[in-house]
């Protein structure tokens, strides 16, 4: 039944970018500068009004009545569908910015695609989100560039994070019969479809910046139908303390 | 860190307006990351629709000693503004 495919794939897009989001905004008020601070804090902004935008359209496809604010803080973690990488602890400032290159690349070209969206709903939050997700993408390009090309202990950490995140970053191409029935009504690309661009960008930034790209071995997942690592349950902790602690709180 | 990385500023030209004006400075390592940097803090809130950035060290000012001698001269010289002429009324307003 195509609304039930659909849901999943709102939801999955959706939890990749409120999860991702959640973790940046978690630099806020620690970055190493005070214009990376704001640029990151920007990011995660970016990232959180993109889940408004997803979480709102999953829960109209629902038709249960449900919210966006309800799909993001009043799930468990089993219910989330974000992929492994963007759950990962934020590390040092490289790691960040390495986690965030990764899925940038990724997400760059997963809305290019969608743009072109049978339905338009989605064609229309792709549109808005690509503008943002275009700079995103240069702007972790350049810092993976400068710093994998910077000094030796910078290299040293951009390599380390790198090497730490390559087999989290397999399951953004893997799809499942529910990705195949969207595909089939043009209003996804196929997962595996974005492979080529992405290690096309990935390469690219990576010879520039003087980093070695890992050997493509054992790559984790789950996190696509629910299974994650014991960091999500800990971002949920924080995340929706407020909603559980005093249900239905505004301000 | 900041404090290894030069100061820029940074000037904004505004959705309407039609010279760059500046807004104030910030800190980066050279200048395309100043203009990422100028984005991501000064045009947030739909302020801009063009950057530019200069070294703060490139900048030579005007000593504020000198003050006296290179500005009171001008106040006196009333005739240099243009109000000493007779506008014909159909002009109407200038």
């Amino acid at each position: 039944m195509a609304g039930a495919a659909l849901l999943e794939f709102l939801l999955r897009i959706g939890d990749n970018t409120l999860i991702l989001g959640h973790r940046v905004s978690e630099w806020c008020g620690h970055s190493p500068a005070l214009e990376e601070d704001i640029a990151l804090a920007n990011t995660a902004l970016d990232l959180i009004g993109q889940t408004q935008l997803w979480l709102g359209l999953a829960g109209e496809v629902e038709g249960k009545g449900r919210s966006a604010d309800d799909l993001a803080y009043l799930r468990d973690g089993y219910e989330f569908r974000n992929i492994l990488l963007v759950e990962r602890p934020n590390g040092d400032f490289g790691k960040t910015l390495m986690r965030q290159f990764l899925f940038d690349a990724w997400h760059y070209l997963l809305l290019k695609a969608l743009k072109g969206s049978s339905d338009t709903r989605i064609a229309e939050i792709a549109e808005k989100a690509f503008k943002e997700v275009s700079y995103h993408l240069d702007r972790s390009r350049d810092l993976v560039i400068r710093l994998g090309d910077g000094t030796a202990e910078s290299h040293r950490r951009m390599q380390e994070a790198l090497d730490e995140l390559w087999p989290f970053t397999g399951e953004m191409f893997m799809s499942d019969a529910l990705d195949a029935e969207l595909v089939g009504e043009g209003i996804i690309p196929a997962p595996e479809s974005l492979k080529a661009g992405w290690d096309e960008i990935v390469a690219e930034a990576l010879t520039e910046g003087t980093l070695k790209k890992p050997a493509d071995g054992y790559m984790h997942k789950g996190g696509r139908r629910g299974v994650h690592t014991e960091h999500l349950g800990f971002i949920l902790t924080e995340m929706q303390f407020l909603q559980r602690a005093y249900p239905g709180a505004t301000w | 860190m900041s404090s290894e990385w030069p100061l820029w500023e940074v000037f904004i030209r505004g959705q309407h307006g039609l010279n760059h004006r500046h807004v104030g400075s910030l800190h980066a390592p050279d200048a395309e990351m100043a203009v990422n940097n100028a984005r991501d803090v000064y045009t947030r809130r739909n302020e801009g629709v063009s950057i530019w950035v200069v070294k703060s060290s490139d900048i030579t000012a005007s000593a504020p000693s000198e003050k006296g001698p290179l500005f009171d001269p001008s106040n006196s010289k009333v005739y240099r503004h243009p109000t000493f002429f007779d506008i014909p009324d159909e002009v109407g307003h200038m």
